[in-house]
């Protein structure tokens, strides 16, 4: 009597489908423009869409700076940046993407090395970006850095003999150090130029002392380990320079109590230097909008836009002569950077990854 | 002829979303037969020991805690009456609104070194942070508990559901027959209330299996800590990926000692429901025993973190908070309802696909089907992106050649993808409950129905959907909670400028921004709380409406069409 029903289900499907793929269209129809039509003009000035690892919240202000300064519109999406990595490579000739932002030399290596970047050369950028610090053939550049450095309690430890990365496997800190888990990614950077440094051998027994000399487990993020300090459960810590920054500049009055007792040491400064990893951006090979995206990034090692860095997240700015307008960075104070080329971390990252496995640093 | 098209409809519909669903799981499997990058032998060396340690001991402790919170008090306020039975009744579901990875946060910011916790006690003793010991939070045992705290709502749900319809005279003959109340629930009640329990120990066990965000922020190594580590920083997806079979394995092997415990056994329901039972009244010291049974996983579980939560947004929340949070809040809500929506009507087609024709290849599609929630949900959106980006491609391809138009990603550009990756992860939950749902309803009644000239279709929505009707809003439920909370596909999946509130407290969280998080945090709990509540209140009176829907059900099978 209803021979309506029994074959309900596969149009109702179909039809929740469609509308899912209708509304789908409708979201993805502002950057699509750029790609059909390049030879129209777009009074507003077009659209670039950024995939980014950043997570930081400063970000947005840096992306209304540049839409405020060139009149294009930006549209992100921010994730993991090997996900992001895999997303492009799946989206393939069709990929929105515009430009790849990482927060890791590792990462920029790795998708590099998958061919999502085009080269591109830019005078501005091969000016202002130090040789060291960006791709060779402009795959890539680095656009801030922020140091990895030692901190410690200054009620009990003597910092004499704990001025390299070398020393935090020195015995005579047993139970002493904190430190986050093998697997992060500013770890694996800096066992990378490690075993660039001293080779895979003396890195990896680095390691070995390292974890011997742990007073806990791996846990937690940097400014966790910082914290510990303060609350006297280690003595030694590593962290990056804008966790450290941010507590600085914090109201908190937990904070101030921090950063009142810890101390701090820029390793490695009578050789070779404090181990830096960079936050960096390509432009995507695919790029709707490269002409868009090119502008970007030179925004980006503008001397404005490289304040921003440094003001609103504590990152270091890579142009020569960029002022820091930062108080916290400022108390930090200058330090000697290892020029190590930072394709090196990428590299050495699965070795590092595999050393540290052995080394049981978890 | 129709009467065959009748038939064969609905299961090859089922058969179709079936092997929809399990297109992503098993893009995943397929790449077990990839030859790796170099990294498998130094996993299987070096680090598979302690995955699969740590991943048993996980799933056990896991195992524990949730009966033990959810089976005791599902059984406590389905039979017995104390003092604040009424208010526990619905508010022990609430627990179910916390992600696992924000009550880990919060809990790690109250219990570790510098949190306020220690740092009393060391006012109070005047000891520094090395001379006394205190649990740590951030370890195996930590995750364990933040697991069980938010995952026992699953047991309790399903157990109580079953404890409240079984029918009446079957407890009332066991007291008859001289069985006090401990012996009538372990003879009588837990062995009825058998598979509604074990449904949900397997839903807490699988998202456990799944859990990304508590191990990786307590440093404990297991499987999906390993599939990240395989894939993200030893850069081999291959090696990923064997990982990821590995863990689907072992839900394999969960599967299948729930099926061999529950051996031939068919648990379908013919008396009238306990709307009558006369309940045990506790008084004393074991009431005040009840009461705190209770009030240990909902105070553990919700009062206390949500409280530190509401503390930590009013004092230095997320500076951002104002009109972009609507937007955040619209977002996540109407992802989550039409997940849930699509994941009920699958759920229904599968399940209802396998009563009909319930053969090997039906119930293999519709075991692959469900297992999509023990996968992580970043394996399951990488799962979802190659097949469908692959389609998009395809699609792309075809559109520029036939009609000359250029259209970009229809599939993966908007929120298409998204959605197909939360009803792979999710499918299973509405499933469950269909299932479960299914499996009270006695096939006599589909005979009845069909004896009398309805057909499949008809049957299904005059019968079995009304008697179902509580299941399905229950799965639909479940499912919209789950979207809500759910992050790492939601990251890699969602279109340009689409972030939720997982994502914004995701980012917070990550930038090590706790306090600002909270607010986010805060978010997620407060709107996952009405369908929570909404499913309290499904939990708390359904006796009588179930009483209802049942009769009508049975009525309107029985009136000749």
């Amino acid at each position: 009597m209803h021979p309506r029903f029994q074959n309900l289900f596969a149009p109702v499907l179909a039809v929740l489908l469609a509308g899912l793929a209708l509304y789908g269209c409708s979201r993805e129809s502002t950057p699509e423009p750029q790609a059909q039509a390049p030879a129209e003009a777009q009074p507003d000035g077009g659209v670039i869409n950024i995939y980014s690892a950043r997570h930081y919240q400063s970000d947005e202000d840096l992306y209304q700076a540049f839409t405020d300064a060139t009149g294009i519109r930006v549209q992100r999406i921010e994730g993991k940046d090997d996900a992001l990595i895999e997303r492009i490579l799946q989206e393939g000739d069709a990929s929105p993407a515009d430009i790849l932002f990482t927060v890791d030399a590792g990462r920029l290596w790795r998708a590099e090395q998958a061919g999502v970047f085009q080269a591109v050369s830019s005078s501005v950028l091969e000016e202002r970006i130090p040789s060291n610090l960006r791709h060779p053939q402009g795959k890539w550049f680095g656009f801030s850095t922020r140091a990895r450095i030692i901190y410690y309690d200054k009620t009990r430890i003597d910092p004499t003999g704990l001025q390299r990365y070398e020393d935090l496997a020195d015995p005579r800190w047993k139970g002493e150090l904190c430190i986050r888990s093998g697997s992060n990614i500013y770890n694996l950077s800096l066992m990378a130029s490690l075993i660039a440094a001293d080779g895979l051998e003396e890195a990896e027994n680095w390691a070995r002392g390292v974890v011997a000399n742990f007073a806990r487990d791996p846990q937690g993020g940097d400014t966790d380990q910082i914290r510990a300090v303060a609350a006297g459960e280690c003595g030694i810590a590593v962290g990056n320079t804008y966790y450290f920054a941010r507590l600085m500049l914090s109201d908190d009055p937990a904070d101030q109590a921090v950063v009142e007792r810890v101390g701090w040491i820029f390793p490695n400064q009578e050789d070779r230097g404090t181990h830096v990893n960079i936050s960096g951006a390509g432009i995507v090979a695919s790029a709707p909008n490269a002409a868009g995206a090119l502008e970007f990034l030179e925004f980006l090692a503008s001397p404005e836009a490289q304040t921003r860095f440094a003001r609103g997240n504590n990152e270091y700015p890579v142009v020569e002569g960029a002022a820091l307008d930062n108080p916290a960075l400022e108390t930090l104070g200058e330090f000697k950077v290892d020029p190590m080329d930072a394709t090196v971390y990428g590299e050495n990252q699965a070795e590092a990854q595999r050393a540290l496995d052995r080394a049981g640093w978890k | 002829m129709s009467g065959n098209r009748r038939l064969l409809s609905l299961p090859l519909t089922a058969l179709l979303v079936a092997g929809l669903v399990a297109l992503p799981v098993l893009t995943v499997a397929l790449h077990v037969l990839l030859p790796d990058e170099g990294a498998w032998r130094h996993i299987v060396d070096v680090l598979l020991p302690d995955y699969l340690r740590n991943t048993m001991l996980l799933v056990a402790g896991t195992a524990v805690g949730v009966i033990a919170f959810g089976l005791t008090t599902a059984w406590l306020v389905s039979v017995c009456r104390f003092p604040g039975r009424r208010l526990f009744e619905w508010a022990l579901v609430l627990p179910l609104a916390f992600p696992a990875y924000v009550i880990a946060y919060t809990y790690t910011d109250l219990l570790q070194v510098s949190g306020p916790v220690q740092t009393w006690i060391r006012e109070i003793t005047g000891w520094s942070a090395r001379e006394y010991w205190f649990p740590p939070i951030r370890s195996l045992g930590g995750a364990i508990a933040m697991l069980s705290l938010v995952l026992y709502p699953y047991v309790y749900l399903l157990g109580r559901a079953a404890f409240v319809q079984q029918s009446s005279g079957v407890l009332e003959a066991a007291r008859t027959l001289g069985c006090g109340p401990w012996r009538g629930f372990f003879r009588v009640a837990l062995p009825m209330a058998r598979p509604a329990l074990v449904a949900g120990l397997l839903l807490a066990l699988m998202e456990t299996l799944a859990d990304f965000g508590t191990v990786a922020y307590f440093g404990v190594p297991v499987f999906t800590t390993g599939i990240y580590r395989a894939w993200f920083s030893l850069g081999d997806p291959v090696s990923a990926a064997k990982l990821s079979a590995m863990l689907l394995a072992f839900v394999l092997v969960l599967v299948a000692l729930e099926r061999w415990n529950r051996g031939a056994m068919r648990f379908h329901q013919v008396g009238a429901p306990a709307a009558q039972r006369k309940p045990y009244q506790l008084r004393g010291w074991r009431a005040l025993l009840a009461v705190l049974a209770c009030m240990v996983p909902l105070g553990f579980g919700f009062v206390l973190p949500a409280a530190r939560l509401a503390w930590l947004s009013w004092v230095g929340g997320d500076a951002q908070f104002g009109t972009r949070y609507l937007g955040l809040l619209w977002n996540s809500l109407s992802l989550a309802a039409v997940s849930a929506v699509i994941a009920v009507v699958a759920a229904v087609i599968v399940g209802y696909g396998l009563r009909l024709r319930p053969g090997p290849l039906m119930r293999g599609a519709h075991r692959i089907a469900g297992m999509g929630y023990a996968i992580p949900g970043s394996v399951i959106a990488v799962g979802v992106l190659i097949p469908l980006a692959a389609a998009d491609q395809g699609l792309r391809g075809l559109l520029a050649s036939w009609f000359g138009i250029e259209v970009g990603l229809l599939l993966t550009g908007g929120i298409l993808g998204l959605v197909f990756a939360y009803v792979v992860r999710f499918l299973a939950v509405s499933l469950q409950s269909v299932d479960a749902g299914l499996a009270r309803i006695t096939p006599a009644m589909d005979d009845a129905a069909r004896a009398l000239g309805d057909g499949p279709g008809r049957t299904l929505r005059r019968v079995h959907l009304p008697i179902l009707r509580v299941n399905l809003l229950t799965a639909g439920l479940i499912v919209f909670v789950d979207v809500m909370k759910e992050l790492p596909a939601t990251l890699i999946l969602r279109p340009f400028d689409f972030d939720t509130l997982a994502v914004q407290a995701y980012k917070l969280a990550a930038d090590e921004r706790l306090a600002e998080a909270s607010t986010a945090s805060l978010a997620i709990v407060v709107a996952g709380l009405i369908p929570v509540i909404l499913l309290a209140r499904q939990v708390s009176q359904p006796a009588k409406r179930r009483e209802r829907s049942e009769a009508r059900g049975l009525m309107q099978a029985t009136t000749p069409a």
